[in-house]
C-alpha cells in the first residue's frame, strides 16, 4: 500500500493537470484553445497549470507565429508520459 | 485521499482520451438515412439501367452514354444526400453532447477517410470508362469498406466493423459478378440502417 503511494505523483493529483496530461497523452500536440475547450477552464486556470507542468518538464511548448498571431502548441515530453503511466500504474494497484 | 476520488480520476482520464482523439458524435439517425437513400438511388439508377427489359430473362447492363449520365447523375445526387442528411443528424448530436463538428478528430477523421475514397473512385472511373461495369459495385463496397476501417480510429469503435463487413460483402460480390445492385442494395443500404439503428440503440441518438 505504501509503495503505491509513493508512485502517486503529486503533479497530477490536481484534476486540470490530470486532464491535460491525459489529452496529450493520445494526441501527438493541442494548442492552448483546443484545450480550453476540451477541459473547459478559464484562461488563466488553464496557463497556470500549463506552466507547472512545463517547469515539472513534463510538457513540452512551442510557440508560431500564424498571421501574426501567436499559437502556442503543448506536447508531452518523454518523461512526463512515463511519469503518467507510472501514475496511472498506481492509481490502478491501489484500488485492486 | 480517498478511494472514489481516484475512482474517479481513472474515469476522467479514460473520458478525456476518448474525447480529445475521437470524433464520437456520429449520429445513428446519419446510417439510417444514408440506407434509406441509398436504397431510393439504387431503385432509381435500376429503373434507368434495366428500363424495358424482360423481367423473367437474364437482363444485362447496357449502358449508353446517355445512360451513363443519368446514372451519375443519380449517384452524385444519392451520395450527396446521405452526406447532407448525415452531416444533419450529426451536427444536431454534437450540439447535445457539446463536442465541436469541426474539430482537428474530424479533420485527421475526413483525411483518413477519403484517401482510401478518392482512390477508390478514380479506380471505380477507368473501369466505367473502359467499360468493366461489373466490377463498380464490387469495387465500391471494398474501397468504401477500407475507408470507414481506416477512419474507425477517429471515431467510434463501431464504424470499423462497419467497415469489416462492407469489405466482406464487396468480395462476395466481386465472385457473383452480375448481382451488383444487390449487393449495392445489401452493403449501402441495408448495413448502414442495421448500423444506425444499433447505435441508435447503444447510444441514444
Amino acid at each position: 500500500m505504501k509503495e503505491h503511494l509513493n508512485n502517486i505523483n503529486k503533479a497530477f493529483e490536481n484534476r486540470a493537470r490530470l486532464g491535460i496530461m491525459s489529452a496529450l497523452m493520445v494526441n501527438d500536440q493541442i494548442d492552448f484553445n483546443g484545450l480550453k475547450a476540451l477541459l473547459g477552464l478559464t484562461d488563466g486556470n488553464l496557463a497556470s497549470h500549463l506552466k507547472s507542468l512545463e517547469k515539472a518538464g513534463y510538457i513540452a511548448v512551442t510557440k508560431e507565429f500564424i498571421d501574426r498571431k501567436p499559437k502556442t502548441k503543448y506536447m508531452a515530453t518523454p518523461s512526463g508520459k512515463s511519469a503518467f503511466e507510472k501514475h496511472i500504474k498506481a492509481i490502478e494497484n491501489l484500488l485492486k | 485521499m480517498s478511494e472514489t476520488k481516484y475512482k474517479e480520476d481513472l474515469k476522467e482520464i479514460r473520458e478525456i482520451m476518448e474525447r480529445s482523439s475521437r470524433f464520437i458524435s456520429l449520429s445513428g439517425w446519419s446510417g439510417i438515412a444514408a440506407g434509406i437513400t441509398a436504397l431510393l438511388g439504387l431503385y432509381l439508377a435500376y429503373q434507368a439501367v434495366y428500363e424495358g427489359q424482360d423481367y423473367l430473362g437474364y437482363r444485362k447492363a447496357y449502358l449508353t452514354k446517355a445512360m451513363i449520365l443519368e446514372v451519375i447523375f443519380i449517384s452524385v445526387a444519392t451520395v450527396g444526400m446521405a452526406l447532407g442528411l448525415g452531416i444533419l443528424f450529426t451536427t444536431r448530436k454534437s450540439k447535445k453532447q457539446n463536442q465541436k463538428i469541426w474539430s482537428p478528430q474530424v479533420k485527421r477523421l475526413l483525411i483518413e477517410f477519403f484517401i482510401p475514397m478518392i482512390t477508390g473512385g478514380v479506380v471505380c472511373l477507368i473501369f466505367l470508362f473502359k467499360g468493366f461495369i461489373g466490377v463498380l459495385a464490387p469495387l465500391t463496397l471494398i474501397f468504401y469498406g477500407l475507408a470507414l476501417l481506416n477512419a474507425s480510429k477517429y471515431t467510434i469503435s463501431e464504424v470499423r466493423s462497419l467497415g469489416i463487413a462492407e469489405i466482406c460483402l464487396g468480395l462476395c460480390s466481386l465472385y457473383f459478378i452480375g448481382y451488383g445492385l444487390i449487393f449495392w442494395a445489401l452493403g449501402f443500404g441495408v448495413l448502414h440502417i442495421v448500423y444506425g439503428a444499433l447505435m441508435q440503440v447503444k447510444y441514444k441518438g
